[in-house]
């Protein structure tokens, strides 16, 4: 793995680095809480390094400039993998990192607009940011700013109607402007999410409403950097989804290892043991 | 096994003597002798539209219904057909918002309030984003049963942060109150009369204009005090005259901004003593308009005798209109009536 970020700050970080920094900043913030929903920020790390260091054009100094790609979390609950990713792109100062989930603090435990530079939208309750993103899109056509928006998502929000409304209604306005992630990990509250409503292949469904489909290794960065190319360069005036397999914990074996749960439980002890585990896989 | 809500069903029905013809239009709801303006909230659009070029509209399959059509026609570049999506409509309106647009988003009340509301909740008012829901069929203004009665509206929207609640009378309001949102920079919600639209406050008070947050009265009077929203105005106004002939003589505050309500003026009003305040909604007695100034009483001290009309907390019937405004006490009759017997 050598691929090179873009990023304005460290240009010539690999992507691999800039991936182990978003989750050596998650495990932190995990350890400042004694919580956090790790195992999906660990899984997601390689989706939003390619998203914040390959892909997106954005100002760190100004995280409204007009002209950025808009990035919608549309899963609250991964607040603590975008705030790591947010810091490592320089919008949020690093020092803040210690006051994740405090009082008065700028990064809460769920993603919220208000609070966080760089948050774009209000996510947490599941369903909701396609949909924004639709309208969010559909205002950019109408101001001819090129810029895209993308939105993470989880698995478990396919199951949400509103998610739908959304998938045909992004065909129905042949919004090019528009990538969604899915961060596929098979996991959802109360179990495997293809035990719930996620069963059979994504990318078909997808398709068959009109998309651009691309299923990958979500913790390939390779294969993230070549879908990313793939759906931005797509000369068809169709929106694009990349649904990304990831592994929950990716990058921490012994919590890989750990029964797999959407919460997963850390003990006190844990997260140095983790932090230990994450520096020997430290990209060289 | 029948379970006793479902029983009536089973009970033949004879063909009446006298047919009533079922209407969902708002036009039948006005007295005799009311002027009619055609599509007040179309119209107004469009006009502020021309002026302000970050209007957007939106509807969910009902613009022909929401009068949105006219600025469908006259601007269809700025109009979005969203589908029969009520959740994906105010999320879409949201977004249109965020990139800086003024989004007005169309349905019936009852979508709105019920379907969409966790998509107005968070996408929305949470955020302070500038969308303007309106909705027709507010109330008790069809005789289609409860899927299209949106008896809860105000309730539900009540109890939302940041969010403005109109509750418009007639044309001049429902006129009035478009440009009075766009000056709003933040989420509002308007219940909509559609159609044909009956011009009546004018014809009470000439001078009258609809100012966002402001009661007004339309009509002094000794012994009652009648405060109303929305078409309960019309139908005060209306009860006025016959009250009149018993000598009971009635004052009408209109408030068609429930939220945030003018506590000042209503306070001041019942706050003169010497009579009867009757509240007076086109909507549950549940957690509107009635509640609302009880509540302001209350913690003003002003003791006073009170009352309510408002629609009972049930699902209601089907069946014609006028027919059902007198079974819930929304005719003018009835309001006539229910004052005259509280007195």
């Amino acid at each position: 793995m050598n691929v090179q970020a873009r990023a304005t700050a460290r240009p010539n970080m690999s992507l691999a680095m800039r991936a182990w920094n978003i989750r050596r900043k998650a495990l932190l913030m995990g350890e400042v809480q004694g919580q956090g929903y790790i195992g999906q920020a660990l899984g997601v790390a390689d989706l939003l390094a390619t998203s914040y260091f390959h892909a997106m054009d954005y100002r760190a100094e100004d995280p409204e400039w007009e002209g950025r790609d808009r990035f919608y979390l549309s899963i609250g609950h991964y607040a603590i993998a975008l705030y790591a990713a947010l810091m490592e792109a320089g919008i949020i100062p690093e020092n803040e990192l210690e006051t994740y989930g405090m009082d008065d603090s700028r990064m809460p435990m769920s993603g919220m607009a208000s609070y966080t530079p760089g948050m774009e939208i209000t996510g947490g309750s599941l369903g909701h940011g396609l949909g924004i993103a639709v309208g969010a899109a559909l205002g950019l056509k109408r101001k001819d700013n090129p810029a895209f928006i993308y939105n993470l998502m989880s698995d478990g929000e396919l199951g949400e109607g509103s998610t739908w409304e959304a998938v045909m209604s992004a065909v129905q306005w042949k919004l090019d402007n528009l990538i969604c992630l899915v961060d596929f990990n098979n996991q959802q509250a109360d179990g495997p999410s293809r035990d719930a409503l996620a069963v059979g292949a994504q990318a078909p469904k997808w398709e068959a409403f009109g998309w651009h489909a691309q299923e990958v290794d979500g913790n390939d960065l390779d294969a993230l950097v070549a879908a990313f190319d793939a759906a931005r360069n797509l000369t068809d005036p169709r929106p694009r989804v990349i649904i990304a397999n990831t592994t929950m914990c990716k990058g921490v074996p012994f919590l890989e290892a750990r029964e797999i749960t959407h919460f997963v439980r850390v003990e006190a002890d844990e997260w140095a043991k983790a932090l230990a585990v994450l520096e020997e896989g430290k990209p060289q | 096994m029948t379970l006793a809500s479902m029983a009536r069903k089973y009970e033949p029905r004879n063909v009446p003597e006298t047919k009533v013809v079922t209407s969902a239009m708002i036009a039948s709801l006005a007295a005799e002798g009311y002027e009619t303006v055609a599509a007040p909230f179309g119209h107004a659009l469009v006009e502020q539209a021309r002026k302000n070029d970050r209007i957007v509209g939106l509807s969910a399959d009902l613009s022909k219904y929401t009068d949105l059509h006219i600025f469908a026609q006259a601007m269809p570049e700025r109009f979005y057909q969203m589908g029969m999506a009520e959740q994906l409509l105010m999320s879409a309106a949201a977004g249109l918002a965020r990139e800086g647009f003024i989004p007005f988003a169309t349905t019936y009340a009852v979508f709105a309030s019920r379907r969409a509301y966790d998509f107005i909740a968070m996408a929305i008012a949470e955020e302070n984003l500038p969308v303007k829901i309106v909705c027709a069929l507010p109330g008790l203004t069809t005789g289609y049963g409860p899927s299209h009665q949106a008896t809860e509206d105000l309730a539900i929207f009540r109890g939302l942060p940041n969010m403005v609640l109109i509750d418009p009378c007639d044309a001049a309001d429902v006129a009035g109150m478009v440009p009075a949102m766009i000056a709003h920079d933040g989420p509002v919600y308007a219940r909509l009369l559609r159609g044909k639209v009956p011009d009546v406050l004018r014809r009470h008070k000439p001078d009258y204009k609809f100012e966002l947050g402001r009661a007004q009265m339309i009509r002094e009077g000794r012994d009652v005090l009648v405060i109303s929203s929305g078409i309960m105005t019309m139908r005060a106004l209306d009860a006025v005259e016959r009250l009149a002939a018993d000598n009971v003589d009635v004052a009408v505050l209109h408030v068609p901004t429930i939220k945030p309500l003018d506590k000042t003026t209503i306070l001041a009003e019942a706050a003169k003593g010497g009579r009867l305040v009757v509240t007076a909604e086109n909507h549950t007695e549940c957690g509107g308009l009635g509640e609302a100034v009880a509540r302001e009483l209350m913690l003003a001290g002003v003791h006073v005798p009170f009352r309510m009309i408002a629609l009972p907390d049930e699902f209601l019937e089907a069946g014609a209109l006028p027919t059902l405004h007198d079974m819930y006490g929304l005719s003018v009759d009835r309001v006539a009536a229910q004052i005259k017997s509280w007195l």
